[in-house]
């Protein structure tokens, strides 16, 4: 059995003392090395999540422990050097004056030895493909290579948890295929559970597990074929499901009777060859 | 408004050490009312490019023109504020467009900004808010105070609050649940349909680039590298391949359908369930067959 990473017993959580609850009772449990997807309609509390998992924000209610230790005020600094996060906008987080600085920064807060930096800087922005830009100042930077250099700076800490809040959202589907293959191999490499927030339906078929947020509630958990599965329910809650369970369904409405869930074009392709060889 | 690009090249901090050419050289020219979708990977020069739309960037050589709007390095339009007032701009992240205390402020900025009067204002934010999906009870609360996703929604509606005969739109999707994605697009096309608006949509979805635009643009390393009928340029996948962007989903289905089935659907924009409808009718043309 794998060790809990991260637990959420029975969290509540709002931002004024007088405004609504954002968060209501919810409880999941995040494992080492585990990748998993939080997925829900704008607003669901999903930002608000990932910043109660760093301490950034404290529940009122219920208790978050990370490693087993209970996130609070005395074990955030603790804590933080285990978690790395990735914002909905990297602006917000950048600190070097140049690329490169800005990836150092986490390691030298960590005491990195300096030449296992100037290691690491080399790798991670290699491996987000952006060597090139090493020089530059990160507020010069387009948006999606800001978004790249965001995720090579909490990489370059190799964090036990890595949480990515729509970290890619800027990206093209191919760079963003080939940052989460980065990002798991790291994870298969070292122990490194991550958790991605995030809209694209791709993205979350790479997940071992998907937790579904509907009004700051838990509205389901599972694999992402489990998940999928429950499509009438999840246009109700402003989510989609990818296009291989559309033109699956759209075939059964034109009686071509496919049973299995297919979940890629193989898949669906396999069940079509299945169907027509039964014609 | 007609859009025109007349070998237009940009550079950022020209002179200096750091000088960066990010538009080379870029013609094409776009008749009012098209609907345009840029694309291209990250750095090719996309939010350079649309940021001359309204002269918030100017050409280093070269010429843009907007309508009667003419820029260039030596020229600027003597009005800007009015070159604004009929251009609008979503940016690529929403937080560099809100500033205002209160959503409703948020809004209302650029309407007031180009003197129109607050009726006419409450009007049209009554009008847009359901569009955007932001509920009337939001509006007196802090544009910063908002999920990604509320703020996205916040700045579109600023944007279309104005409305402008030219709607610029850097990857205006980012950040959206899947039903605001579908929804936002919709609503911009019926725009697009309805006001004839003209439309420049700057996309890493493929999808969206091939469903709703007449026309696209590829950039690569600030250069124009293709321009076309989106059915012609995704037919060519090496083509594209080589600055690294995809195929559209569903046409990468309807090819490896035509591997393993021999049968080819071509892809005319058709929607799913025509699909569906297509692929039955071919499979129980083989079983007839047999
Ligand atoms: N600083 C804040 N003060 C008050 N309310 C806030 C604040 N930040 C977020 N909220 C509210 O909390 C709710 C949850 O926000 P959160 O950012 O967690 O949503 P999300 O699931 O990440 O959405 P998105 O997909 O749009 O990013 C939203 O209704 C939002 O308006
Ligand atoms: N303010 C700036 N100063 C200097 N260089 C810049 C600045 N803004 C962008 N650049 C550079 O110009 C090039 C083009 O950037 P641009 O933002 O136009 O790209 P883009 O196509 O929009 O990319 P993305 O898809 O990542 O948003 C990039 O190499 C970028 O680093
Ligand atoms: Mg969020
Ligand atoms: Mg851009």
């Amino acid at each position: 059995m794998r060790q809990k990473l991260v637990e959420f017993r029975n969290v509540s959580f709002r931002y004024d003392d007088d405004g609504p609850w954002i968060l209501n009772d919810c409880s999941f449990t995040i494992y080492e090395n585990q990748s998993v997807a939080i997925i829900g309609h704008n607003g669901s509390g999903k930002s608000t999540i990932a910043k109660l998992m760093n301490g950034l924000l404290f529940p009122q209610k219920g208790q978050i422990l990370i490693d087993g230790k209970e996130v609070n005020a005395q074990t955030i600094w603790d804590i933080r050097k285990d978690v790395g996060m990735v914002f909905q906008n990297p602006d917000n987080q950048f600190v070097g004056t140049t690329v490169q600085d800005d990836v150092a920064f986490g390691m030298e807060n960590r005491g990195i030895a300096r030449e296992e930096m100037m290691k690491r800087i080399e790798d991670t922005l290699t491996a987000v493909g952006m060597q090139h830009k090493r020089l530059s100042e990160p507020h010069r930077l387009s948006g999606g290579q800001k978004q790249r250099v965001a995720i090579a700076s909490v990489l370059a800490i190799s964090p036990k948890l890595l949480i990515l809040d729509e970290a890619t959202a800027m990206l093209d589907p191919k760079g963003r295929q080939s940052i989460m293959k980065t990002v798991s191999h790291l994870h298969e490499q070292d122990v490194m559970s991550l958790v991605s927030i995030t809209h694209d339906l791709e993205e979350v078929m790479m997940a071992e597990w998907v937790i579904v947020m509907n009004q700051g509630e838990i509205w389901a958990e599972g694999t992402p074929r489990d998940i999928f599965t429950r499509k009438d329910a999840f246009h109700k809650i402003g989510l989609d499901i990818p296009f291989v369970g559309k033109l699956t369904e759209a075939l059964r409405r034109a009686d071509v009777s496919i049973t299995e869930e297919p979940l890629n074009h193989e898949e669906l392709l396999e069940a079509l060859w299945t169907f027509h060889s039964k014609t | 408004m007609d859009i025109s690009f007349k070998n237009v090249s940009y550079t950022y901090q020209p002179n200096s050490p750091f000088a960066h050419q990010a538009l080379d050289d870029v013609s094409f020219s776009i008749p009012s009312g098209t609907y345009v979708a840029v694309i291209g990977h990250t750095g090719s020069g996309k939010s350079t490019l649309i940021q001359h739309l309204n002269g918030l960037l100017r050409p280093t050589t070269g010429t843009v023109t907007i309508g009667d709007f003419v820029m260039s390095r030596t020229d600027k339009p003597k009005d800007m504020k009015a070159l604004r007032s009929r251009v609008g701009v979503v940016f690529q992240y929403p937080e560099h467009q809100l500033f205002e205390e209160t959503i409703a402020k948020d809004i209302a900025f650029g309407p007031k900004n180009f003197g129109v009067s607050d009726d006419v204002i409450k009007q049209r934010i009554d009008d847009i808010l359901p569009t955007v999906g932001i509920h009337h009870d939001m509006l007196e609360r802090s544009p910063f105070e908002l999920s990604g996703g509320q703020m996205r929604r916040v700045a579109i509606a600023g944007v279309l609050a104005i409305k402008p005969e030219v709607l610029v739109l850097d990857e205006p999707t980012a950040g959206l649940d899947p039903r605001g994605q579908r929804d936002v697009m919709d609503m911009f096309y019926s725009l697009h349909k309805k006001e004839k608006m003209t439309t420049v949509l700057v996309t890493h979805n493929m999808e969206d680039a091939v469903k709703y635009a007449d026309h696209i643009i590829i950039l690569n390393q600030g250069k124009k590298y293709l321009e076309g009928k989106p059915e012609t340029i995704f037919s060519d996948e090496d083509t594209l391949q080589q600055v690294q962007l995809d195929v559209p989903e569903v046409i990468q289905f309807l090819w490896k359908y035509e591997q393993k089935f021999g049968h080819s659907i071509p892809y005319n924009r058709q929607s799913i369930t025509d699909i569906a409808q297509a692929i039955k009718e071919h499979i129980k043309e083989v079983g007839n067959d047999e």
